[in-house]
Parts: C-alpha cells; sequence; structure tokens
C-alpha cells in the first residue's frame, strides 16, 4: 500500500539531491538547476498532502501552481543574470564572480 | 506487490536516477536532458496522485518552457569544451561539507516522516472536475493572489530583457 510517508520520502530525496547539487557544483547555471529541483521536490509534498490528507478541498495543488509560477519568474530572471554576467566576466563559475567584494 | 507499488517504485526510481544525473554529469548539456526527464518522471507522480492538470502544467512549463530556457542559456555561455562545462567545486570542504548535510537533511526529514503518524486516510476518488474546484479558488479566495502572480511574471519578463540587453540599449 503505498502511502503519504512514500511521497514524503520521494519529495526528501530529491530536495537531498537538489542541496546536494547546490553546494557541490560551480556552475552558475548547474546550481540554477539544482534548485529547481528542490522546488519540484516541494511540489511534489504539496500535491502528495493535498491527495491524501484534504482531497475534496484542491488547496495543495493550488500552491504547487504558484510555486510553479514562482519558479518560472525565478529561473528567468536568473538565467539573464548569468548570461549579464557572462558578458563581463566570460565566465558562469561562481568562483568568479567578486564584482560585489571588496 | 501490487500495480500500485510497481508503478510508484518505477517511477519514483527514474526521478531519482535522473535527479542524482543532473548532479553528478560533468557534461552540463546531459545534466539539463536529465533535468528534463525529472521533470516528466515529477509529472508522472502528479499523474499518479490525480493531480492530471498540474502535471499537465509541469510538462507545459518545466519540461518545455524553463528547459528550453536553460539550454538556450547554456548555449550562449558554455566552454568549447563540454566534457569540462559542469565541475564539481574546487575545495574539497565544501563538496563533502554539502554532501554531509544532503546526507542529514535526507536522514532527519526521512526520520520524521517514519516516525510520524499520518492521518491514515486512503486516497479517496480523485473529483471528476478537479480544474473546476482549481478554477473557483484561483478566480475567488485568492484572486489577490493570483493577480499579483500575473505582476510577477510581467515584472520577471521586462527585467529578464533589461538584465541580458543592457539598459542602455533598450
Amino acid at each position: 500500500m503505498i502511502g503519504l510517508n512514500h511521497y514524503l520520502l520521494l519529495g526528501t530525496a530529491l530536495f537531498g539531491i537538489g542541496l546536494y547539487g547546490v553546494f557541490a557544483k560551480r556552475n552558475a547555471i548547474a546550481i540554477l538547476m539544482s534548485v529547481e529541483l528542490m522546488l519540484n521536490a516541494v511540489n511534489v509534498n504539496f500535491v502528495a498532502i493535498n491527495r491524501f490528507v484534504q482531497p475534496a478541498a484542491s488547496l495543495g495543488q493550488l500552491f504547487a501552481i504558484f510555486v510553479i509560477v514562482v519558479a518560472a519568474a525565478e529561473v528567468s530572471v536568473g538565467l539573464a543574470l548569468i548570461i549579464s554576467i557572462y558578458r563581463q566576466r566570460r565566465s558562469v563559475n561562481l568562483d568568479d564572480f567578486n564584482l560585489m567584494k571588496w | 506487490m501490487n500495480l500500485d507499488q510497481l508503478v510508484f517504485l518505477a517511477i519514483s526510481g527514474f526521478t531519482i536516477t535522473a535527479a542524482l544525473a543532473v548532479v553528478w554529469s560533468r557534461n552540463i548539456v546531459r545534466s539539463a536532458l536529465a533535468l528534463i526527464l525529472t521533470f516528466l518522471g515529477v509529472a508522472l507522480t502528479f499523474f499518479n496522485l490525480g493531480a492530471g492538470f498540474l502535471g499537465l502544467v509541469q510538462i507545459l512549463v518545466y519540461a518545455g518552457a524553463v528547459a528550453v530556457l536553460i539550454i538556450f542559456a547554456i548555449m550562449l555561455v558554455m566552454k568549447p569544451d563540454p566534457g569540462t562545462t559542469n565541475p564539481t567545486t574546487p575545495s574539497r570542504d565544501t563538496h563533502y561539507l554539502g554532501g554531509l548535510l544532503a546526507w542529514l537533511v535526507v536522514i532527519g526529514l526521512g526520520l520524521a516522516i517514519g516516525f510520524t503518524t499520518w492521518p491514515s486516510l486512503p486516497a479517496g476518488p480523485v473529483d471528476d472536475d478537479a480544474v473546476g474546484a482549481l478554477a473557483q479558488l484561483l478566480l475567488g479566495n485568492y484572486v489577490v493572489a493570483f493577480e499579483a502572480a500575473a505582476i510577477l511574471l510581467l515584472l520577471a519578463v521586462v527585467g529578464a530583457i533589461i538584465l541580458a540587453k543592457g539598459a542602455d540599449k533598450i
């Protein structure tokens, strides 16, 4: 019997993989992709809890839609920032981004 | 093992394998393609959970739009040698600390999930008019959040154009 905790474990595993990617990668685009993984993990949790705890009201799906909207906005602005920095620095490695350091 | 468990195991195994490929691949184009597979796996999970509309949105927005955006950005900034485009961080401390932290989060949350007594409701029948119910919420009680999300998307598009093109060239 597949229950709520199986889906929550799937979400936890995805979140952990994304967290590892954020720490272990240097490429800014790879870090953005890891953040997307974490957001997807949260969405899985929202939908699973909606399905198993309160199936009548689809509030969890509503929240997941808002998460998707914010993630789309985030990824478009983030990639524009990365391209803009690449023009100046010729690099997408986070180690080379020290424009705001003094 | 019945069909339910088999389907869940297949989908979650596929999703987690693809997510690991995103993080472990040294070639960022392969990472991006594995990311599309992860998005599709999450969409399959949504279908499995009876959230068909959300699964379709996931495929359209994530596997369609976001993935294409990421691949275009990769093409714009890629180095000539694709095998070294996605290196891990040079500092071993950061690497191990990240892995340790991720394991701690996964084990901690897993234990928390295991020890919590969830309301043992069986998954009820899926509402036939799930999209209608979602629309009632979205354009009823949550209409302000809906409008705010619309404004946020507009601002994000304008901001992305200005950032990518350069403010002096607009």
